[in-house]
């Protein structure tokens, strides 16, 4: 069912963008089919869909990465033909990526002057002067604030967007695409990321807004687009939807049972962590997991949380502390010795610290366990692709076959490869950290079923999370963290999203109330 | 489809280069003689590129092999005489020949310690090593050579109709190849080259695997370097100089990636025999050396080309 909105239809000075029509192939893969996007002036358009759904593929046509196989792009009123990079830029669109694109050593206002130096009085020489100038006056007709003659590497994540944008409103554009602007910043950051967007759209840009994160989208958005599998299932003001309509256009079914009821078999003290502490900013941090059980762990960006798995998992050094599995105490001191102890650590940063990117998925999966599966001395590929094979299909891993390189999977198929690494090792403390960072919703819901089964399993599980309706929804328990140290250990049955932030984000000695267990 | 004509294209090229010889010069080229002639050259180059393609999965790299295959062969004729007096033969030979090898293991343990204990690049640590390496071989006898005038049975010995060193060639390429595709070594190998980070974080003892892979390499050297000394009945302080760059085309070529994580010892194999029969047929054509050298370094760049387009067209077909 396909429903466009008479919004699609208009037309006159009020539209910023209208992409017409637009299809796509890769091949044999359909990535777009007849996608209409129309963006209205001085509004925040979110584009929300899963993963896969045609979202980068849409936007890197608009950036003139892409050439659409057919169909029409209008930029205020006028039909463009974007068909390099340079173009779109001149036509007024400016993308921020993910990823941000500076560098890093130069300063903001060499950043935002970046590839359009103003010429000084001899030639070769920059007029540094006047593009710190106007840095600054830009900056400060948007109210952002920042010091143009800063050194970009020293300066935290939010500050990096504001040149990002500064270096797009430079290039005089009137859309700016943001794809998952907060996925790398605190929540304070966030919060300021959003101002910044709202100042942007007052003065009559138009913002493209690329989400997973559906809660910021309510309460940012004007109208918002849903693509699905390459087409646009629904575009509209945010005023008409919620989370569960967006979702349900996201996934085509109602997520009703988001959180999947779990038969909840506590056992006893499996992991008993005390005092730990690590070089890495961990300060005496103490808790029990017991059989079964699933902890979750909150805490706001740079509170810690990673830094506590890297170092029960051996690769940050302990200045303190025991962690003892099953009544025996472990010694670990590399990931080679907690693996062995059957410990497994599942990171957040599948594509840094997780996956060999252009290995086989079978290589990937069987890399820890190869000793456990019994190859030590000699790898039999036919029985390896066996065992692979059965585990992919216990998670339902969507893949070309064993031996497909992992890169070629999506988001979601990659987290899952880690999670059968770690199935396979058949581990009995598992830390999960962000298992569904960056993967869609219908990715999401596995996860959380993989954990439920895992926990079912008799296992215990860690589980470090930032987003706080996830934890609440599947963890029995819930460890606060903040500044390197445990601020709360709550029961979420009894208490509130709120209180949890509370404790993430204020001092200690600030809080009235006394919390924990 | 691009992956496998990529596959192909070195392969496709070394037949090509053998029917082209072939129909010009049916007479001298396409003999048992200059066939085996072309191998027992490339043994060599060949056993040390099994080390060096390791080496490069491992996203790693040996500046130093020209230079330890020069010093192993010193170490090895030294011992040689000092054993046997002027004229060794017999039992001071074998000493000698297993002495040397065993220098090229240490050699290139050494190369492995000084890259993952003081956590340098492997470019810079054989850079350096490459240079003391050498400095050592011409300092042991004031830059002369040590002549061994019995040492002649790893280049002239025939086992079965085929010269030892080609058979030891042949060895060492089907071992190398086992060991990369179905050992713990040769997994890990790959996955250390891909990515070191996540290796370790998958209980990847990378120090161990790396130190083990640079040693593995220092062993091929030192039986290459005692090869290369029985060729010359003599142990010569300049050999193998450049070697090293020579060692890394025949790799490249093979379709093994400088950044790590891929390659294989077929596709080395190939790319070892395709430089070799190119100089082979340029000399039968009276084509001159240097003439030769335009040849290898054209070939190089197009098969690094060739296989970055291929690359690219597979990246952009999965998108998303």
């Amino acid at each position: 069912m396909i429903e466009t909105t008479q919004r699609s239809r208009l037309s006159g000075p009020e539209i910023a963008l209208r992409m017409n029509g637009i299809s796509k192939k890769f091949g044999p893969v359909q990535a777009l089919s007849d996608v209409s996007f129309t963006v209205r002036r001085g509004t925040v358009h979110a584009l929300v869909g899963e993963n896969g759904a045609g979202k980068s593929t849409l936007m890197k046509i608009l950036a003139g990465v892409y050439q659409p196989d057919s169909g029409t792009i209008e930029i205020n009123a006028k039909q463009k033909v974007l068909s390099k990079p340079a173009e779109a830029l001149a036509a007024g669109i400016s993308m921020i990526y993910q990823e941000l694109d500076l560098a890093e050593h130069l300063t903001v206002a060499e950043n935002v002057f970046l590839g359009m130096e103003l010429p000084g009085r001899l030639p070769f020489i920059m007029d540094q002067k006047k593009m710190t100038a106007r840095t600054a006056k830009l900056a400060q007709r948007f109210n952002f604030k920042i010091n143009p003659t800063a050194i970009v590497e020293k300066l935290p994540m939010g500050d990096c967007q504001i040149v990002e944008i500064l270096k797009a409103l430079m290039r005089n554009a009137s859309i700016i695409v943001m794809d998952e602007p907060t996925s790398s910043l605190s929540e304070t950051e966030a919060e300021m990321l959003f101002e910044l967007v709202k100042a942007l759209r007052q003065k009559e840009l138009s913002i493209i807004y690329i989400s997973h994160r559906l809660e910021e989208i309510v309460g940012l958005a004007d109208d918002v687009s849903v693509l699905r599998d390459g087409r646009m299932v629904h575009s509209g003001p945010m005023a008409t939807l919620d989370i569960p309509k967006i979702v349900h256009y996201m996934v085509g079914r109602e997520l009703k049972d988001f959180f999947p009821a779990r038969n909840i078999n506590i056992g006893e003290t499996l992991v008993k962590v005390r005092n730990l502490s690590s070089k890495n900013g961990v300060e005496d941090i103490s808790f029990d997991i017991r059989k079964g059980e699933i902890v979750g762990m909150a805490g706001l960006i740079g509170a810690g949380r990673t830094q506590v798995a890297r170092a029960l998992f051996g690769i940050d050094r302990k200045t303190s502390g025991t962690i003892e599995l099953d009544g025996r105490r472990l010694e670990i001191n590399s990931p080679t010795d907690a693996i062995a102890n059957h410990i497994a650590f599942l990171t957040e940063d599948r594509k840094r610290t997780g996956l060999c990117l252009e290995l086989p998925c079978s290589w990937n999966i069987t890399l820890p366990n190869l000793v456990e599966i019994g190859m030590k001395n000699i790898i039999k590929p036919r029985q390896e692709s066996k065992i692979v094979t059965n585990i992919a299909k216990r998670i339902s891993i969507k893949w070309l076959g064993p031996q497909a390189p992992v890169d070629s999977l999506s988001g979601g198929n990659q987290q899952k490869i880690l999670i059968a690494r770690w199935l396979l090792a058949q581990s009995k403390f598992m830390i999960f950290d962000e298992p569904t960072r960056g993967i869609d919703v219908g990715a999401k819901k596995e996860v959380y079923s993989i954990l439920n089964e895992l926990a079912g399993e008799g296992k215990a599980i860690l589980f470090i999370s930032s987003e706080l309706p996830e934890l609440f929804g599947i963890a029995d328990r819930i460890l606060v963290m903040r500044r390197g140290r445990l601020a709360g250990n709550v029961n979420p049955k009894k208490t509130t999203q709120e209180e949890v932030m509370h404790l993430a984000a204020v001092e200690a000695s600030l809080r009235k109330e006394s919390l924990g267990q | 489809m691009s992956k496998l004509v990529r596959q192909l294209l070195p392969f496709g090229s070394l037949i090509l280069i053998i029917c082209i010889l072939s129909a010009l010069k049916p007479d001298t080229f396409l003999t048992t003689d200059n066939f085996l002639n072309v191998l027992r050259r490339s043994s060599v180059n060949g056993i040390i590129a099994v080390g060096m393609t390791a080496i490069i999965i491992s996203a790693g790299i040996d500046l130093s092999v020209g230079s330890m295959m020069a010093l192993s062969g010193m170490v090895g004729a030294w011992v040689m005489l000092v054993i046997g007096g002027t004229n060794p033969q017999g039992a001071a030979l074998v000493v000698g020949t297993f002495v040397g090898i065993v220098m090229g293991l240490a050699c290139g343990f050494l190369n492995g310690l000084l890259i993952t204990k003081l956590k340098l690049p492997p470019f810079i640590v054989t850079l350096g090593t490459m240079s003391t390496f050498r400095g050592i071989s011409y300092v042991m006898n004031a830059g002369k050579p040590y002549n061994i005038p019995h040492y002649k049975y790893l280049n002239e010995g025939i086992v079965l109709g085929v010269p030892i060193s080609v058979l030891i060639f042949a060895v060492i390429i089907a071992l190398a190849g086992l060991l990369l595709k179905y050992s713990r070594l040769g997994r890990y190998t790959y996955a250390i080259g891909s990515n070191r980070v996540a290796a370790f974080h998958a209980g990847v003892n990378v120090d161990a695997y790396l130190i083990r892979i640079y040693a593995l390499t220092g062993l091929v050297v030192g039986i290459a370097a005692m090869i290369t000394t029985s060729r010359a009945v003599s142990a010569q302080p300049t050999a193998g100089v450049t070697l090293e760059l020579d060692i890394i085309a025949a790799v490249v070529i093979g379709g093994a990636s400088l950044s790590g994580g891929r390659g294989t010892i077929i596709g080395t194999l190939i790319g070892t025999l395709l430089i070799s029969f190119l100089r082979n047929g340029c000399t039968l054509l009276d084509i001159s050396t240097n003439v030769q050298l335009i040849v290898i370094g054209a070939i190089i760049i197009i098969a690094v080309a060739v296989d970055q387009l291929a690359r690219s067209r597979a990246a952009a077909g999965r998108t998303e």
